[in-house]
């Protein structure tokens, strides 16, 4: 048993989202940690309570129920540390993404390059780009103010300058954001982030000390034009995100002071999670964490030598739903429905839905726009993030999604999804994964809040994922090929460790799957037909050990990209069939 | 389980803030009566700015050019006025170009405001002056009926309520509209083109209040300079009972339309207030209740969305929903007498 677990400190995690609040407890069950159970409530960061302690503290009640254990005291307060009575939990640490999405001003020198580092640093957190002002602006200062003015943001990003380069052009950019922040009422100027030339940071702080409601820096994102480094500025900009929210959402300074300033903003946590297990894997193959939720869409992926951290508050499934019709169509989104639903109703959903975001699909009709709306979401937020992935990422063809190993997917879209099958399904035709990867289901919605642990006990994160807390669904199989419909594109045979076998013969267009438990493994052999890729090279085949899972081994034969067929009845006919196949009705 | 409340009641203790977006003057004093159109709070404020570089235009360092900056903080200029002029036999000179107020002078620049405008804000609701917020606007306090919608156009007005709506699910047409509805509030159940939103603002009508707004019309219905409420959602709804029952028991009567955005942090909803005689005995509103049998209900989703009904009894742990989802759940009855199963999630009181 690790050392570090002599103490044996329990710790609880709240995730404090846009529709629902959870209270998680770890605690050390026969010398290892656990995930031990979870309380919900939904969560009150809207009117009339407008304070998300309430929601945390209904969650935490919940949770005692299920436990049999006093969490909090009287005067409803967390205990800690735990009393000798057993009340109490040693440690609290807090996830949290309600709140509206944070209006941010990126400026930067130019647009391909500190531009660019700005709006990778934003999307690492919950904002919207409301103003962009950069070297080739052609508006004057005073139009920038009255633009900085109009957007009334929240935050305002700035990058730009190598280190020890450029300083005159900065300073002139700057110019607008000090004075537009002056001229606001001082409690609406926004915070301010430099994460540029750092020989500048002495002339900023002169030049916007005392104008915004606080300046932070951390090192250059860009030190040269070659080199991106975002990481130390995307810690920065979590704390910020932090005291963001205790400015705009009461409840957030008490839970920030019950967990001993262990908040940290959901997409971020689970950000660091991803960096930490791509360090532990070190696998050729990259490893990808998608997450969608009420507040947005979060797509975390670790290669070898980078992490990427994408939340798109506007492919989130609550408030902004009507938003995504900016990003797309509802035919686009129709394409994903297994019934006929025209796009009228389609709009009117997506704007009722919008009014309701905890509601939940209690009809047929409902659950398939939700999961149409869902998959379009999730597809859009794949598509943007790839534009950050490495170009040296391990990929059968550069225009499909990398190599991923494994594939970690959670938040309330699949949660709501009643089995594995459906999640399964909703995955694959969002993210459109190719070779061969493993899909695990964090049911429990626990990666971030691993990630957040992971600031207060490192052995906790590591013990709960070798735990079986994951729900693994399987290894999936996804040919890169070309074929029409029905040809036969690989033949697999899985043998099992007691030695018996079980084969199919993939037709493309179709998604078949081979019976392997969790916890079982075996040995798989594929053998490629019509120059099918499966990840070794076009028609080679392979043969490699294979975990199982709830649905066993899935061969997903429709190809990449995934091309639906343009008619309708068609295509709902084959929705039905592969769900059906992958445990569905 | 906590409950929300969308507010359809027929007489309650009604307090509303009304706040100015920016910081301005109150014009009303603690306990004064208001009407709803009366202005209860002013404020200016500038759309634009002009930067004038002294420096630059005179071809000086900024530290000269501060010396040579004549106007002051906060002065107003006219157009044309001269704020710094250099040196020489024929000196360059930098003139206003728009009349306005300066707000910051320094490193040789000046930053004036122009373009001002003012902001007006308007009570709202007819009632009493019950708190004063200093530099920001009121609190009124009214008692009447009150009927909270989900969507606004963020106008505000008052008129004489008519009922152009044969029932629930009536369709308002622009055939229906004539002069004889000019500074009426209607109550118009659907409108589904945009030709009705243009005619009623044509007459001008005081106010919409519609079962339900097309997303296709927002953008239409925004720009309207009359307000504009939907009571239920978007596309084909018929208006909840409760709501249709309570206003066209109330035609002839005044009615304030106050067609806020919705904004689910601030608790801001769009609503229609209908002023009732002021009685010591008027219950104070809950903003939440706990669900339980008995309470009435509206659906906020499907099956039967928008629909009425009472808790018959809330079913013990995770239900399996018809669409395979699992939730705590309730048995309502709905007003047409069928029973449903409903996720206590899709519910809010009625009250």
């Amino acid at each position: 048993m690790p050392s570090s677990l002599v103490d044996g400190n329990s710790l609880l995690a709240l995730d404090v989202g846009a529709a629902s609040t959870r209270a998680v407890l770890f605690d050390v069950v026969e010398g290892e940690y656990r995930f031990v159970a979870s309380g919900n409530a939904p969560s009150t960061v809207e009117a009339p309570f407008k304070d998300v302690s309430e929601g945390a503290r209904n969650a935490i009640e919940n949770l005692q129920a299920i436990l049999g254990k006093t969490l909090l005291d009287n005067s409803r307060n967390l205990i800690t540390p735990s009393q000798s009575n057993g009340t109490g939990v040693d440690a609290l640490v807090v996830n949290l993404s309600a709140g509206p999405t944070i209006r941010t001003v990126i400026v930067g020198l130019l647009k391909d390059v500190s531009l660019e580092s700005a709006r990778r640093l934003a999307e690492s957190t919950y904002a919207r780009i409301v103003e962009t002002i950069g070297m080739s602006d052609p508006r004057k200062p005073e139009q920038q103010i009255d633009a900085i003015l109009r957007a009334k943001p929240d935050l305002v990003v700035i990058t730009g300058g190598t280190d020890g380069g450029a300083s005159r052009s900065i300073q002139k950019l700057l110019e607008p954001v000090g004075l537009a922040s002056f001229l606001m009422p001082e409690e609406k100027r926004p915070m301010v982030l430099f994460a540029g030339n750092e020989k500048l940071q002495t002339s900023i702080k002169n030049l916007l000390e005392g104008q915004t409601a606080s300046l932070h820096f951390s090192p250059n994102v860009r030190p040269s034009l070659e080199t991106e480094d975002l990481d130390p500025a995307q810690s920065e900009l979590a704390h910020m995100y932090v005291d963001i929210r205790k400015r705009q959402i009461q409840g957030v300074d008490l839970l920030n002071i019950w967990s001993g300033g262990h908040v940290l903003p959901t997409g971020y946590a689970t950000g660091r999670m991803v960096r930490f297990l791509a360090k532990i894997y070190a696998s050729s193959k990259g490893i990808l964490s998608v997450d969608i939720g009420a507040s947005a869409s979060i797509i975390a992926a670790g290669f070898q030598d980078k992490s990427t951290l994408n939340i798109y508050p506007q492919f989130g499934l609550g408030e902004n739903l009507p938003g995504l019709l900016h990003y797309t169509t509802l035919e686009d989104i129709l394409r994903w429905s297994v019934l006929d639903i025209s796009a009228g109703v389609l709009r009117d959903y997506l704007y009722q839905k919008s009014l309701y975001p905890s509601a939940l699909a209690a009809t047929k009709e409902d659950l398939a726009m939700s999961h149409a709306v869902a998959r379009q979401a999730l597809y859009l937020a794949m598509q943007s993030a790839r534009r950050d992935f490495p170009p040296k990422a391990a990929n059968i063809k550069s225009n499909l999604t990398p190599l991923f190993e494994p594939i970690l997917a959670g938040g309330g879209a699949l949660s709501d999804a009643s089995r594995p099958g459906q999640a399964l399904l909703l995955l694959l035709d969002a993210l459109q994964p190719v070779g061969v990867t493993t899909i695990i289901l964090d049911q429990n919605n626990l990666l971030p809040l691993l990630g957040a642990a992971a600031s207060q006990n490192n052995i906790l994160p590591v013990q709960v994922l070798e735990s079986g807390a994951f729900l693994s669904v399987g290894t999936v199989v996804s040919p890169v090929v070309d074929a029409n419909y029905g040809t036969p594109v690989l033949r697999a045979k899985l043998i099992y460790t007691n030695g018996s076998e079980a084969r199919i013969d993939l037709k493309y267009g179709s998604i078949e799957t081979l019976p392997l438990s969790s916890g079982e493994t075996g040995t798989l052999e594929i053998q490629t037909l019509r120059g099918a890729d499966i990840g070794f090279g076009p028609g080679r085949n392979g043969k490699f050990p294979v975990g199982g899972g709830a649905l066993g081994v899935v061969f997903d034969g429709r190809g990449r990209p995934l091309n639906l067929p343009a008619d309708g009845v068609r295509r709902r006919e084959l929705i039905k069939k592969w769900s059906w196949t992958l445990g569905g009705e | 389980m906590q409950a929300p409340v969308n507010h359809i009641i027929g007489f309650a203790n009604i307090i509303r803030e009304r706040l100015l977006p920016v910081k301005g003057d109150t014009l009303v004093r603690l306990n004064q009566k208001v009407s709803s159109n009366d202005v209860v709070a002013e404020a200016h404020f500038a759309r634009e700015h002009v930067l004038l570089d002294v420096a630059r235009i005179l071809r000086v360092n900024p530290n000269t050019a501060d010396k040579l900056i004549k106007c002051k903080m906060d002065e107003r200029l006219a157009t044309g006025a001269e704020i710094a002029s250099g040196k020489g036999l024929f000196p360059r000179r930098v003139t206003v170009p728009r009349e306005g107020r300066v707000v910051i002078i320094g490193g040789g620049q000046v930053l004036m405001e122009v373009g001002e405008s003012k902001i007006e804000l308007r009570a709202g609701i007819p009632g009493t002056v019950l708190g004063i917020v200093p530099d920001r606007g009121v609190v009124i306090q009214t008692t009447g009926a009150l009927i909270q919608g989900v969507w606004g156009n963020g106008r505000i007005d008052a008129g004489q309520l008519v009922n152009l709506s044969e029932g629930p699910e009536g369709v308002l047409t622009s055939a229906r509209l004539d002069v004889s509805l000019r500074g009426a509030v209607i109550l118009g159940g659907m409108v589904k083109d945009a030709e009705t939103l243009k005619v009623a603002g044509e007459l001008p009508v005081r106010g919409l209040i519609l079962s339900s707004i097309y997303p296709s019309l927002i953008q239409q219905a925004r720009e309207m300079r009359y307000p504009i409420v939907a009571i239920d959602g978007f596309g084909p709804m018929p208006m909840n009972s409760a709501a249709y029952k309570l206003l066209s028991t109330n035609v002839k009567r005044d009615v304030t339309i106050n067609a806020e955005p919705y904004d689910r942090y601030t608790g801001s909803r769009p609503e229609i207030i209908i002023p009732l005689p002021i009685s010591s005995e008027a219950p104070d509103l809950h903003e939440m209740e706990t669900f339980a049998p008995g309470l009435q209900v509206r659906m906020r989703r499907p099956p039967a969305l928008g629909m009425i009904g009472s808790i018959v009894s809330i079913k013990p742990g995770l239900t399996v929903l018809f669409s395979g989802l699992r939730a705590r759940a309730a048995e309502v009855k709905l007003e047409n007498g069928e029973t449903v199963v409903a996720p206590l999630v899709n519910l809010e009181v009625v009250g």
